[in-house]
């Protein structure tokens, strides 16, 4: 017994203590390394902060160019299945044109209405927006997120919305000087205060690390209510990150908690990052 | 293949490939997302650095690993050293096991690894959520840990055949 107890130990020791002859270190250092390296990379120290972005700088870039092949191969399936889906996507098109215009006058009233009533309470709000690509896509299945070209030399900051089109996509989570991560609506750590229109109801949109988000913190009775209708959910500009009125996405009519985002999270090339400022006066 | 064993700078390539395979699929998180299957994904980086460091651990050192999860960690955006800390158990799995076996068996290497994969993916976990407040899925993570254990026979074939060749050329 004891002579088995021997050899587990001997057997232990070797594996983390003893080099090959091409190993320059051994396993023993390196795991003590890298539990040095998640301790300090729970600090916000100045220095670890400059050595963070010193390596997501080489990084990213580094990965950009090294998914080149990928990001190929991917917009080649992209195309192969949108004209496979050509047909169906030329019948959608159709029905969705039919009264465009009668809501682009409606939506310019609003607009204006929406305008003229802000003055009356003396609201305004403004925006920055800067225009970014997306340098890394990656889909992970843990945490979904697109690394973008700008950071803050362009003078993004923590927190700023990410839009594709005029839809919300994510919101910034880390800034380097030349690049930002994108944290987007459907990972799990994602909350979006938001409204449900028409019924006016309060709302946080939650991701669910799949391609669809969930509704939280509304009572029961209210979903009941959402079952074959059209419910959309909009940021509700709680917080005073995102400005009231972002398009989200809308809710599934068969299941009342599930959202379908109006933007493609794997198709994003081109976004703006805005920041919003709701102030009193001008 | 006689012709590939002539070239010199192949001959160099074949021999740093598992090295240059494994900082290619770090920088890419190379799990075929884009395939748009649900519930499908595997880690390729595990299986490589699992058939690599106890088959042949000459080729891909400790410290390459290290800078891998690194940049593994940087690319998916989770907390610096958790995928380094992950590879390196995996690391010391291979050297126990290779410590520990005489001569070597497919089907003992391929249980190992489903619970080394458990292991490891557990203590990501557990310092994801537990440590850094970060929710992660961990339903992903065990179709993860499923899929890496089902793909091991077929990377092993490849990775195998690819052993062979590089032995024979230090052999030559």
């Amino acid at each position: 017994m004891a002579t088995g107890r021997d050899d587990f130990v001997i057997a232990i020791r070797s594996a983390f203590l003893k080099k090959k002859d091409k190993q320059k270190f051994s396993l023993l250092t390196l795991i003590f390394l890298s539990v040095f390296v998640i301790i300090l990379s729970n600090f916000n120290f100045k220095a670890i902060q400059f050595i963070k972005i010193g390596i997501n700088e080489v990084i990213y870039r580094s990965s950009y160019i090294s998914s080149i092949p990928e990001n190929k191969i991917k917009a080649m399936i992209y195309d192969f299945k949108s004209h496979m889906d050509l047909y169906e996507n030329y019948k959608q098109e159709l029905t969705s044109e039919k009264n465009i215009e009668q809501i682009e006058l409606l939506n310019n009233f609003l607009n204006s209405e929406n305008k003229k009533l802000r003055d009356l309470i003396d609201e305004s709000i403004s925006s920055e927006e800067i225009f970014a690509k997306v340098l890394i896509d990656k889909d992970s299945p843990y945490l979904k997120s697109v690394v973008l070209n700008k950071g803050t030399k362009d003078k993004v900051k923590l927190g700023m919305a990410v839009i594709d089109e005029v839809y919300l996509v994510g919101q910034i989570i880390e800034v380097n000087y030349s690049n930002s991560r994108a944290l987007l609506l459907s990972d799990l750590n994602s909350k979006i205060p938001s409204v449900l229109e028409p019924d006016d109801i309060q709302a946080v949109v939650s991701g669910t690390g799949g391609d669809f988000g969930i509704i939280e913190h509304t009572q029961e009775d209210y979903k009941e209510g959402f079952k074959n209708r059209e419910i959309i959910v909009y940021t509700s500009g709680r917080g005073g990150l995102f400005k009231p009125g972002i398009p989200i996405g809308k809710i599934d009519k068969s299941k009342t908690e599930k959202i379908n985002f109006f933007s493609d999270f794997t198709q994003l090339n081109y976004v703006k990052i805005i920041s919003y400022k709701v102030g009193g006066g001008k | 293949m006689s012709s590939l064993n002539k070239s010199p700078f192949l001959r160099i390539f074949v021999s740093y490939l598992p090295l240059v395979i494994l900082f290619f699929s770090v920088f890419n998180e190379f799990d075929f997302n884009y395939l748009k299957l649900d519930y499908f994904a595997f880690n390729f980086v595990h299986l490589l650095i699992f058939f690599w460091t106890l088959r042949n651990p000459d080729k891909l050192g400790y410290l390459a690993i290290f800078f891998a999860g690194i940049i593994n960690d940087v690319v998916i955006g989770i907390p610096l050293g958790i995928s380094s800390f992950c590879y390196l158990i995996l690391c010391s799995v291979t050297a126990y096991i290779r410590n520990i076996t005489l001569s070597p068996n497919f089907i003992k290497d391929w249980i190992s690894l489903l619970f080394t994969i458990l292991l490891i993916n557990s203590i990501q976990v557990i310092i994801l959520d537990l440590v850094f407040l970060i929710q992660v899925d961990y339903t992903n993570y065990l179709i993860n840990s499923g899929f890496t254990f089902l793909f091991y026979p077929i990377f092993f074939l490849l990775f195998n055949f690819l052993n062979e060749r590089i032995s024979d050329q230090t052999n030559d």
